[in-house]
């Protein structure tokens, strides 16, 4: 009874034959209008067997047009597929796998597909040509305006807002033998290399084997072609190193033989089921690659060659054979080769009315031609179509003598099968930079030199037998797999084949004069726009693309760019090897950029690095920011305390108040931490510092600025001498990485000869800074095996190791805040029981964990720089630390210290900035001028590095800046300008450090 | 992606390492001894020849070594690598 139904509405599907399941019907919808398809059928397939032969409107003109092909090269029939968050703009129908509940919407219409608004601009063409916009709005005012409404009419579909729900693989893959196509050659060439032993990995981009015997009515060994295919198959998985992706495009051919490939691993299944990703993304590295990818037919432009209704002849063929469908009642065949006559059989066995084959060749003959003679079918010779009647689908067309001898003469049809003859899908190894070749005898470009290792075999490279195809691919494998090393025995007899002979393709790219004969169907580029170009002197083919936009639609114009270029030639009079193509590049196909993505999004988009007392500033109310891939505590809350700026700013001053008054501990364990040990380590960091550190003793610390060779100040830190030949180097957050490539750099490359070693240490020791009057009292109540920590057994700078809560540490007595301070290394298993000491240690003095908050206001008001200040830009004496620099020895970057722009007297030098008005915040960023009122563009006085909005030891905000001439200017007045916020604040040069100048209470 | 030989790894893909300048490029021995003109030209002159082109790659996400490779940039060809001490030719 279904099936009853079914079949009335599948009015143009077989009965017999074909690849789709006919027990298994799935219901699909195209623009809200349900229909009913088979398991096996394309999207394009199943419309045409519901006789929907309208799916879209053309890029520029809006014109009606239908499914052109059957494969990936498809120009016409981008739909919208899916709905809410899975919606996909510009998917090809051709390749959309029909599932159950599919939903497509065409695009690029309004209000509907059959009566399209903008269908005004294919009247208006005329004036519509190559370069139309640019030539009438250009030069208007308001260009900017024109533009988004131009942009706007010629859309290509929505895609979807919502962020994607599934999920996306990367795969790294080695091989002996990759293989690009599962079409007869590639098989082979599977066959020869597996046999042998090596690692093969066959890539297929459809959901199957067999390439075009899947669409034609071949036979190997006097059996039908997909006997083989199948045989073939069943061989390759039973071999171990064989590995077969289907659904699997190879898009691009990159750098010493590494092959992008996307696996579409769920894009047939409605949803992707549980923990399966929707794609797959494929790095394959092959020592051999065999490109078995097959050729692409091309159409001829004849006028309004664009209708629904004519489509490419091997796109008819795959619709009949394989899904069987026939895609039209009354067909027209026109072609330049014996592919016609193939065609026209195939079209009058699968009961479609034939009512003429026109050959564009002068008359001649073949074994096609006698067969499609001996069916009865019609033939005309030296003839092309003229004239397409119909507008939203074919009703006929009108045929002449190409030589004008008869007038043109009208034949109803539905269809129009066209042949322009097969362009070698070259892509891949033009990807690779192989070299192409024009083919006279094959009116294509071919594969020739290539440049990596591979080789081009069966229709790739223009050889379009099957036999022999087949015995190519049994020689390349089997080459490719010797390449690699693995020895084959002798070649596999090539099978017995039928196949009928052919008289050769003779070139015609445009018959018929008019204004509309598609060049580039995607892009609405005609015959008209070609010449146009040429007249106008873009006559190159790069020029040629850019301005009329042949083969830049998402088809990146597979059937068309022959086309394009050969009339060009024709127009310059030239051989088209002289004219020459562009190149390929890749993406073969589109690739969604979630593909590309695989996992690394959202918070998988980089690493975290949490401190080993991460959790600890979780469970106690830390507000975390990003430092880099760092989570850092950036203020803490008291508990029930919800989330708010007046909260943040008591939070901030609470804790500023705490570290000056009484004591705070603070989290540092992202600093960097660099061990170096040898007898030459000393030695190493005299020449990497700019101050010296020969003299420095065991058990003490000292600050130091590294410069880089071209003079500029690239990091700066603390290093500690713990024993004779070991130190522990601190670096800044951000420069960590940096400076330890750096120090590799020396010691490998420009200093091999001083014997010591360096090796990062930051995530094993968790780092602490206990800090403020009361820092000494806790460290002491916190210390169990008795180490004296009191002002003469460690003075400022002064180092030791100690116990606290029975973990060993090291105390660094170094200072950020300009209090009294510690820094607590321990190893970082043991961060949080050392931690955690501490805070009750310090309970009987308020102590406070603070954060990068409190701990950046309280460096700003001590004027310590960071990474800020330090931004690539500025030298020592620009810091105010030029005295620093040791000049009894050579270091890094002292040989460009006396460059006249480093003297410069009016370099912005280091100062500290407050708001005249003693409240308004100063931003940073904020450039520094002398009159915000002056004509822009102004002179500048430099910029402001840090900004502390408020300071609650100084009582008003606070900020750091560059300003030229320095404290030369302290006591002036300028104004800090931030034009993108409007802001402009007048502010007094200072001093940069605004507390304790003398240092006593870092000493005390 | 290329492939470069590590000499202590073996053939690495590109992403393994981090390019880390021109090795034709010496740094002055004898720094006291050096010119401002011999330290302009350490810092700041590069040749850009279109052809093999000895560079240094860091190793990061490997051994950390420095590797010398000698690179075709009109390519990409690798066409000989080494330790930062090797004198290197095209070989094969």
């Amino acid at each position: 009874m279904i099936l009853g139904r079914l079949k009335g509405v599948n009015a143009f599907r077989l009965p017999t034959g074909g690849e789709i399941d006919r027990r298994r019907a799935l219901s699909f919808s195209f623009d809200g209008k349900s229909y009913t398809g088979f398991q096996g059928d394309t999207l394009a397939s199943a419309l045409l067997a519901n006789g929907v032969t309208l799916v879209g409107r053309s890029f520029k003109y809006h014109r009606p047009r239908g499914i052109f092909t059957a494969g990936p090269e498809e120009p016409n029939a981008l739909v919208e597929l899916r709905q809410g968050a899975r919606r996909e703009p510009n998917t090809r129908a051709t390749m959309a796998e029909l599932f159950h509940g599919l939903e497509a919407t065409s695009q690029n219409r309004w209000p509907s597909l059959a009566f399209d608004a903008m269908e005004v601009n294919d009247l208006a063409g005329r004036f519509l040509v190559a370069g139309f916009y640019y030539k009438t709005f250009m030069g208007f005012p308001g260009w900017h305006f024109y533009e988004q409404r131009i942009r706007a009419a010629a859309g290509m579909g929505r895609g979807t807002v919502e962020p994607d729900p599934d999920r996306y693989e990367r795969m790294s893959a080695h091989c002996d033998v990759l293989i690009v196509g599962g079409g007869p050659s590639g098989l082979a060439a599977a066959l020869t290399a597996g046999r042998s032993g090596a690692r093969v990995i066959l890539v297929e981009e459809t959901d199957g084997l067999g390439g075009r015997l899947r669409s034609e009515r071949e036979t190997i060994a006097g059996r039908p072609a997909m006997d083989w295919v199948a045989r073939t198959r069943q061989e390759l998985d039973s071999l171990p190193e064989v590995q077969t992706l289907t659904r699997t495009t190879a898009f691009g051919y990159y750098d010493d033989n590494m092959i992008g490939a996307v696996e579409r691993v769920a894009d047939h299944m409605p949803v992707p089921p549980d923990h399966v990703p929707r794609q797959r993304l494929w790095h394959i590295r092959a020592r051999r690659v065999v490109l078995a990818t097959g050729a692409i037919e091309r159409h001829i432009a004849f006028p309004d060659n664009d209708r629904p209704g004519v489509m490419l002849a091997s796109a008819v063929r795959s619709y009949i054979n394989r899904f069987a469908v026939r895609p039209g009642r009354r067909a027209v065949v026109v072609a330049n080769n014996d592919d016609g006559y193939r065609t026209a059989l195939d079209l009058a066995a699968a009961g479609v009315e034939v009512m003429r084959v026109v050959d564009t060749r002068p008359a001649g003959t073949s074994d096609w031609r006698v067969r499609c003679e001996a069916a009865g079918i019609d033939i005309q010779d030296g003839a092309a179509v003229t004239k397409v009647h119909g507008r939203l689908a074919v009703i006929g067309c009108d045929i002449a003598p190409l030589d004008g001898s008869d007038r043109p003469r009208f034949e109803p049809c539905d269809l129009i099968a066209v042949s322009g003859g097969w362009s070698p899908a070259v892509h891949l190894h033009t990807h690779a930079l192989g070299a192409i070749e024009w083919s006279e005898g094959r009116a294509a470009f071919v594969p020739g030199a290539a440049r990596q290792a591979h080789a081009s075999v069966g229709a790739a490279r223009g050889t379009y037998g099957l036999a022999s195809s087949i015995a190519e691919g049994f020689e390349a494998g089997a080459a490719a797999a010797e390449a690699a090393g693995f020895p084959t025995a002798s070649r596999p007899e090539v099978p017995a084949t039928d196949e009928p002979g052919q008289r050769p393709i003779r070139a015609i790219w445009a018959t018929g004069d008019g204004k509309k004969r598609f060049v580039d169907l995607q892009d609405d580029v005609t015959v008209d726009d070609i010449a146009l170009a040429h007249r106008e002197g873009f006559v190159s083919v790069e020029h040629l693309k850019r301005y009329t936009t042949l083969g830049m639609g998402t088809d990146q114009g597979k059937t068309s760019n022959i086309i394009g270029h050969a009339l060009m030639a024709e127009a310059r009079g030239e051989p088209i090897p002289q004219v020459g193509t562009t190149r390929f590049r890749p993406p073969y196909t589109p690739v969604a950029m979630g593909a590309f993505a695989g996992g690394d999004r959202g918070r998988h988009h980089a690493p975290v690095r949490r401190s080993a007392m991460h959790d600890w500033h979780a469970a106690n109310g830390a507000v975390f920011v990003e430092a880099g891939h760092w989570l850092r505590p950036q203020y803490y809350l008291a508990e029930g305390t919800p989330d708010g700026k007046a909260a943040m700013d008591a939070a901030i001053t609470g804790e500023v108040r705490a570290v000056r008054h009484a004591v705070g501990l603070v989290d540092v364990s992202t600093l960097g931490k660099i061990d170096i040990q040898g007898p030459d380590a000393a030695e190493l960091l005299n020449r990497l510092y700019a101050n010296g550190f020969k003299t420095l003793a065991v058990g003490k610390a000292r600050y130091g600025l590294m410069l880089r060779e071209d003079g500029i100040v690239h990091d700066d830190g603390t290093t500690s001498r713990l024993g004779e030949h070991h130190y522990l180097m601190t670096t800044t957050t951000a420069h960590a990485g940096d400076v330890m490539a750096q120090i590799e750099w020396y010691l490998q490359v420009v200093w091999p000869e001083l014997d010591a070693r360096a090796c990062s240490v930051t995530d094993q020791w968790a780092a602490m800074a206990l800090a403020g009057p009361k820092a000494r009292d806790v460290l002491a109540a916190a210390i169990d095996d008795g180490t004296d920590v009191s002002d003469g057994a460690l003075p400022f700078m002064g180092v030791t190791t100690a116990r606290i809560a029975g973990v060993p540490v090291r105390i660094f007595r170094i200072s950020f805040s300009g209090e009294l301070s510690y820094e607590v290394n321990a190893p970082a298993d043991w961060g949080t029981h050392v931690w955690e000491a501490l805070m009750d240690a310090g309970e009987a003095h308020d102590i406070r964990p603070y954060g990068t908050e409190a701990m950046g206001i309280m460096r700003i008001e001590k004027g310590h720089v960071t990474h800020a200040e330090l931004d690539g830009r500025v030298t020592l004496d620009d810091t105010g630390m030029g005295r620093m620099a040791s000049s009894k020895k050579w270091f890094v970057g002292r040989g460009m210290l006396d460059k006249p722009a480093f003297t410069d007297p009016d370099r912005p030098k280091l100062v500290g900035l407050v708001p005249v008005d003693g409240r308004t915040r100063i931003p940073a960023g904020a450039i520094l001028v002398e009159d915000p009122a002056a004509a822009v563009p102004m002179g500048k006085l430099g910029h402001v590095s840090s900004s502390a909005y408020l300071s609650p030891t100084v009582g008003h905000p606070i900020a750091l800046g560059f300003v030229s001439g320095g404290l030369e200017r302290k006591g002036q007045t300028v104004w800090a300008v931030f034009p993108l916020r409007k802001l402009a604040v007048e502010v007094t040069i200072t001093d940069p450090v605004f507390v304790d100048p003398q240092g006593d209470r870092l000493r005390g | 992606m290329i492939r470069i030989t590590c000499p202590h790894c073996g053939p690495r893909d590109q992403d393994e390492f981090s390019y880390a300048g021109d090795a034709t490029k010496t740094r002055p021995a004898d720094p006291a001894a050096a010119s401002a003109a011999d330290w302009h030209d350490y810092v700041y002159l590069r040749d850009n020849p279109a052809g093999p082109h000895l560079e240094f790659w860091h190793h990061v996400y490997g051994c950390r070594h420095y590797v010398k490779v000698l690179r075709d940039v009109t390519s990409h060809a690798v066409l000989a690598s080494g330790r930062p001490d090797e004198t290197l030719e095209a070989g094969e």
